[in-house]
């Protein structure tokens, strides 16, 4: 009996203090799609040390890449009255029902990393996301700088044919290397985003220019792809990062362990870290009433060798990549 | 009675398939409010005259009259509407949708459009309750029991077609008091002038509703009688094809009985399968299992064998115990098995010849220890001319080669096992006249050379022919034994036509 | 002795035929084509590509020439090569040595088809069903064990099996070529062969002839599953890293396909594992001469359905008898001009 009390009395305790370290602070839900890759995995863990910062209290609800979920957690949110709702959404259509349900509960919506199709741009406060265009732009601008007024053949391992990111990608590369004759993509095939396609078809590149010897640069839609590709351009008796230029986008910590090696050459990052601006527009929001525009860009930083990439393999280690 | 002109009739009809006559010119005819069995064993040509009567098969030649008028059946829309409706065993309903849906598919009551359930309803209510049957019939089919299915299922039959029913084997899957029920209603529609076809194997059923008889046997007419009129044993003989007084030389009968019988069997069943019996079987004597289809013939062979495991009993084999709950077990301790249905459960059809005749003793011998391909080749050859397998060479896939040479190769499969005890059911079915001969000889052949024979078979002529002792079986179980000077037709066919209470006691 | 290889040979010709034509294609796409060097002490070319890459694939198919010479089929593969790849990344990067490394992975794709194997055999479960649950779940124990990252590593034993090479061979082809001869060799010199296609035309005959399919059933998806977990140990080393999302993702559709096109039936019965790895070699020189046209990336899946129409079409007019037609029209139209 006594023993019973002592724990009912300890929860309680427990429960005044939680909710009055919560009225202090900015509660926020965030409704993440799930973790299908280690970007993703990096994205929610970022998230949290960024809210930790700012001593916001973070609600995470993973919906493991299911629509309903999401709806299901929003929902959930909006019951539980918390200040702000972010929302990673899976899928671009089928929200206007929930959101319309966290305006009328005057409940602010920023969308991270996806946008999404609405009736009305007024159910959401604003989405942070990255501009892949730019991405490509930033990779092609850096190799026409690097190999200054050179002939340079190039060749390109795409994304999943017809995603978003490897036509944008693609696009904003051409854009990037426009203005200079010198540069040519001479071959272009998709490697699926992931290592192993990356490997195999870069082994048929090496082969069908001459061993290799006529490629000058690789450019790859993502780091995976392009840490495939070095491992076969170094089988191929060629050294990556010297031989043939590496180029790609994401900015995962294997690709800053292969510029420390001096195997690949640069990546443009895409940042995990589309929480830190979200909150910075949230607070702005709450304590001027500032509204923050439709479009917040994340910045896409070029990373080279020159960055100390051993310094920041180990700081994005830790973050679940 | 047989003044009434026929309902239905059929004269002369003939159905061949492939190089099988299926129906040889057959008469068959139904007088309105007659219950009219039809019988016979597996393949004598029931159900093939059955589609004949509803439209699914084109008779070869013949006529069909109805009210003494020749027709032409198309198909089964076109029977029906000439009144004949037909209930298969397998109830073809649709469990999932509402009684009265079932009763009514495909001819719905409609209103603008759609499906007037209200209406539809009614007249189902209706409908049914001329049966005495009152059930929801909103309800889905499958929330009832299977004999209820079959009594809806009737009943759409006759509300459709009114004049002639077909029911086969309706009581199949019934219980006493269900099968009372059904029995009920159809002396009702009898009393409405209907004219009922009732196909089942049980004999007892026959004589209780049943106006009048007509048996089949392999495609041809065995006979037509009123029931009255034909008493039970003449009706077995009729569907085994035998008359009484010709009698069978038995070679065996002068033969003495072996003094120890090597294999015992003792209070061996299988719930649901075939009920406790007793079997004893010595090296050098054949052992026949006479019953109807469906008595327990074949199910007796498969525990015997453990295909289905046995519940109770045990099996001593020279005296020691043994537990046999696979066929694995079985051929360990000596024993073969020819199965009844060659082609699902005998032959590898893919295989040649000579994989098929291997096949028993290379699982015996185990994953590893191969027959290499000499010792296959000369085993083989050694069978394929031993029995005069009819086949261009050993490596041709035995599902080219005939029922007969068929057969065959399986007994060869196991007779290359040297087995002790040899299971035959129904070794000489569906084979031509030629091979028949020399599996019956081949049967005396290895019960001279010391093997332990048990042979399931329909023709009681052989069965009369080879066996030592005869086992009767009826309704699951097996019934009595016979042996010696008793062995003759009359005497099997008196046990298996016997009422079961006379039998038990 | 002559007579059978002869008839091996000529059931063989369709996918012969069709090897030779890809490998001419290739050519003219690409002249370098069959070019083979020696580069770092290993044989570099594209046609040691074709191999080298189709390796995964051979491995597949022959285990998966067993399933559907059974009559059933395993949609697991692929999940279990990403399974296996994850805890073969994972021991390694917790420091265990190579061999207990190996022999865990090798361990846990046999446990694999073992639970397949009891789904279809005691379970009666329909194989395309019972080895659907394990796709689907196979992926998602993937992901667990990695948590959701490319788990990369830089054991040299263990990148060996992808990147290694013996006298100048690459390793997934000498590995491929081991199982291959294993396999065979296990198959035809045992009755195992026999039994398989046994059960795979008539499992109730089967057991009426007192063979023990269950048993056998178990042991052909636990191999088909050793099969999926060497496949998947070679390309984790392949790229030094497993890839919980995208390792031997599909690849259980090319491996049936290698077996449908080295000539097995998918309805069970007479199977030859060497036309299974020559169907799979098929198909990745199909693929290794997509990359090296050059055709826009949107085309590839198109070309490949294509070449896979006309080499069905083939077989089925090679095993329809069209092939003794030809020869017989234009043999005796050949004799009459003469």
């Amino acid at each position: 009996m006594a023993f019973t009390k002592r724990i009912l009395l300890a929860t309680t305790v427990a429960i005044a203090f939680a909710g009055y370290a919560n009225a202090a602070d900015l509660t926020v839900g965030f409704s993440q799609i799930g973790s299908e890759s280690g970007w993703r995995a990096a994205e929610t863990s970022v998230s949290k040390i960024e809210a930790e910062k700012r001593g916001i209290n973070l609600k995470i609800a993973d919906a493991q890449q299911k629509q309903e979920n999401q709806i299901k957690a929003i929902r959930g949110f909006v019951a539980q009255g918390v200040d702000a709702i972010f929302i990673a959404p899976v899928v671009a259509t089928g929200w206007d029902t929930v959101l319309t349900e966290a305006k009328e509960a005057k409940i602010p919506v920023i969308l991270l990393d996806r946008t999404i199709e609405t009736a009305s741009d007024d159910l959401y406060l604003t989405a942070v996301t990255s501009d892949t265009v730019h991405e490509g732009k930033v990779a092609g601008e850096w190799l026409v700088k690097t190999v200054a007024g050179k002939d340079c053949k190039v060749v390109e391992l795409q994304g999943t044919v017809g995603s978003s990111p490897a036509i944008n990608r693609k696009k904003g590369f051409e854009e990037g290397i426009a203005s200079a004759s010198n540069i040519k993509i001479t071959r272009s095939q998709t490697g699926d985003f992931t290592r192993s396609k990356g490997k195999e078809v870069m082994e048929g590149f090496l082969k069908a220019e001459n061993g290799g010897k006529d490629i000058c640069a690789l450019y790859a839609h993502n780091d995976d792809m392009a840490v495939g590709a070095i491992q076969a351009i170094k089988e191929a008796g060629l050294k990556p990062g010297k031989d043939i230029l590496v180029v790609s986008i994401d900015a995962v910590p294997d690709i800053f362990k292969a510029m420390s090696e001096g195997e690949a050459n640069a990546t443009v990052e895409l940042t995990p870290n589309m929480a830190g601006p979200a909150f910075d527009a949230l607070k702005a929001f709450k304590d001027d009433g500032k509204a923050p525009p439709k479009w917040i860009q994340t910045e896409s930083k070029l990373y080279t060798q020159a960055d100390d990439p051993k310094k920041v393999y180990e700081e994005k280690k830790g973050l679940g990549y | 009675m047989t003044e009434h002109p026929s309902l239905l009739a059929v004269e002369g009809i003939c159905k061949s398939f492939i190089g099988f006559k299926a129906l040889d010119s057959v008469d068959f005819a139904v007088r309105p409010g007659e219950i009219h069995a039809l019988l016979g064993e597996n393949g004598a040509g029931k159900s093939t005259l059955i589609k004949v009567l509803t439209g699914v098969h084109q008779p070869d030649s013949g006529v069909i009259k109805i009210d003494g008028q020749p027709v032409s059946v198309r198909d089964t829309q076109h029977a029906q509407n000439l009144g004949i409706g037909t209930v298969y065993q397998e109830v073809n309903l649709l469990p999932d949708m509402s009684v009265a849906d079932n009763l009514f598919i495909g001819r719905q009551p409609m209103r603008f459009g759609f499906v007037n359930r209200k209406l539809m309803e009614k007249s189902a209510r209706e409908l049914l309750t001329q049966y005495d049957l009152h059930l929801d019939v909103s309800s889905d089919l499958s929330r009832y029991s299977v004999a209820v299915q079959q009594l809806v299922a009737i009943a759409r039959a006759v509300d459709m077609s009114g004049r002639v029913l077909i029911l086969d084997e309706p009581t199949a899957s019934l219980d006493r008091h269900e099968t009372e029920i059904l029995f009920a209603i159809l002396r009702k529609l009898r009393s409405r002038g209907l004219g009922i076809v009732f196909i089942t194997h049980f004999l007892d059923q026959v004589y209780e509703i049943c106006d009048r008889v007509t048996v089949l046997r392999n495609g041809k007419l065995a006979g037509s009688a009123l029931t009255t009129e034909l008493p039970k044993i003449e009706l077995v003989s009729l569907m085994l094809g035998r008359t009484l007084a010709v009698a069978t030389h038995n070679t065996r009968r002068d033969r003495p009985a072996p003094e120890i019988r090597q294999f015992s069997f003792k209070g061996l069943g299988r719930s649901r399968s075939i009920a406790p019996f007793d079997l004893d079987i010595g090296e050098g004597e054949v052992v026949g299992m006479a019953g109807l289809l469906g008595s327990g013939r074949t199910e007796t062979a498969k525990v015997l064998f453990g295909i289905d495991a046995a519940d109770t009993g045990q099996i001593h084999i020279d005296g020691d115990p043994v537990l046999i709950r696979t066929p694995q077990d079985a051929v360990a301790c000596g024993f073969g098995l020819c199965p009844e249905d060659r082609k699902s459960d005998g032959i590898i059809g893919d295989l040649s010849v000579r994989e098929n005749i291997c096949l028993a003793l290379q699982a015996h011998r185990g994953w590893f220890n191969r027959l290499s391909t000499h010792e296959q080749t000369v085993l083989a050859d050694k069978f394929v001319k031993a029995f005069d397998i009819r086949t261009t060479d050993i490596e041709k896939p035995v599902k080219f080669l005939s029922g007969g040479n068929q057969q065959k190769v399986i007994l060869a499969r196991w007779l290359a096992t040297n087995p002790r005890l040899l299971i035959l059911d129904e070794p000489t079915r569906g084979i031509d006249v030629g091979a028949h001969a020399e599996i019956i000889a081949l049967i005396h052949q290895l019960c001279d050379d010391g093997m332990a024979l048990l042979v399931i078979s329909s023709e009681i002529d052989e069965i009369v022919a080879y066996s030592s002792r005869v086992v009767v079986l009826r309704d699951r179980a097996h019934r009595g034994e016979i042996s010696g000077d008793d062995i003759v037709p009359a005497n099997i066919m008196r046990m298996i036509a016997a009422e079961p209470e006379r039998a038990s006691a | 002795m002559s007579g059978p290889r002869v008839t091996a040979l000529t059931k063989a010709m369709p996918q012969l035929l069709t090897l030779v034509l890809i490998l001419f294609l290739n050519y003219l796409a690409f002249p370098g084509f069959f070019d083979i060097r020696l580069q770092d002490g290993r044989l570099f070319g594209s046609l040691i590509d074709v191999l080298n890459r189709g390796a995964p694939v051979i491995i597949l198919a022959v285990g998966m020439t067993a399933v559907i010479a059974s009559r059933g089929v395993d949609l697991s593969v692929g999940a279990v090569m990403a399974v296996s790849g994850a805890i073969a990344a994972t021991m390694t990067v917790a420091g265990y040595p190579l061999p207990i490394v190996i022999l865990a992975t090798l361990g846990v794709g046999l446990l694999c088809g073992l639970w397949n194997g009891i789904l279809v055999a005691y379970f009666d479960l329909q194989p395309i069903v019972a080895t659907l649950i394990l796709m689907v779940a196979g992926r998602g124990i993937a992901q667990l064990i990695t948590e959701g990252s490319i788990v990369t590593f830089n054991e040299p034993g263990l990148i060996f099996f992808g990147t290694g090479s013996f006298a100048g061979v690459p390793m997934p082809i000498l590995i491929a070529l081991l199982l291959l001869i294993v396999a065979i060799a296990v198959v035809r010199r045992t009755a195992l062969g026999l039994l398989i296609e046994s059960i795979g035309i008539n499992r109730s005959a089967s057991n009426y002839a007192g063979l023990n399919s269950k048993l056998l059933l178990l042991v052909i998806y636990a191999f088909c599953g050793f099969c999926a977990a060497l496949a998947g140990i070679i390309i984790a080393a392949d790229i030094r890293g497993a890839d919980a999302n995208n390792a031997g993702l599909w690849l259980e559709l090319d491996a049936i396909l290698a077996v449908v096109v080295g000539g097995t039936s998918l309805f069970g019965g007479r199977f030859s594992i060497l036309m299974s790895a020559l169907g799979a070699v098929i198909i990745q020189a199909m693929n290794t001469g997509i990359l090296l046209s050059g055709f826009p990336p949107e085309y590839n899946l198109i070309l490949k359905a294509l070449v896979i129409i006309v080499i069905l079409l083939a077989q089925s007019f090679s095993s329809a008898g069209g092939w003794a037609f030809v020869k017989a029209e234009f043999g005796t139209k050949g004799r009459k001009s003469q």
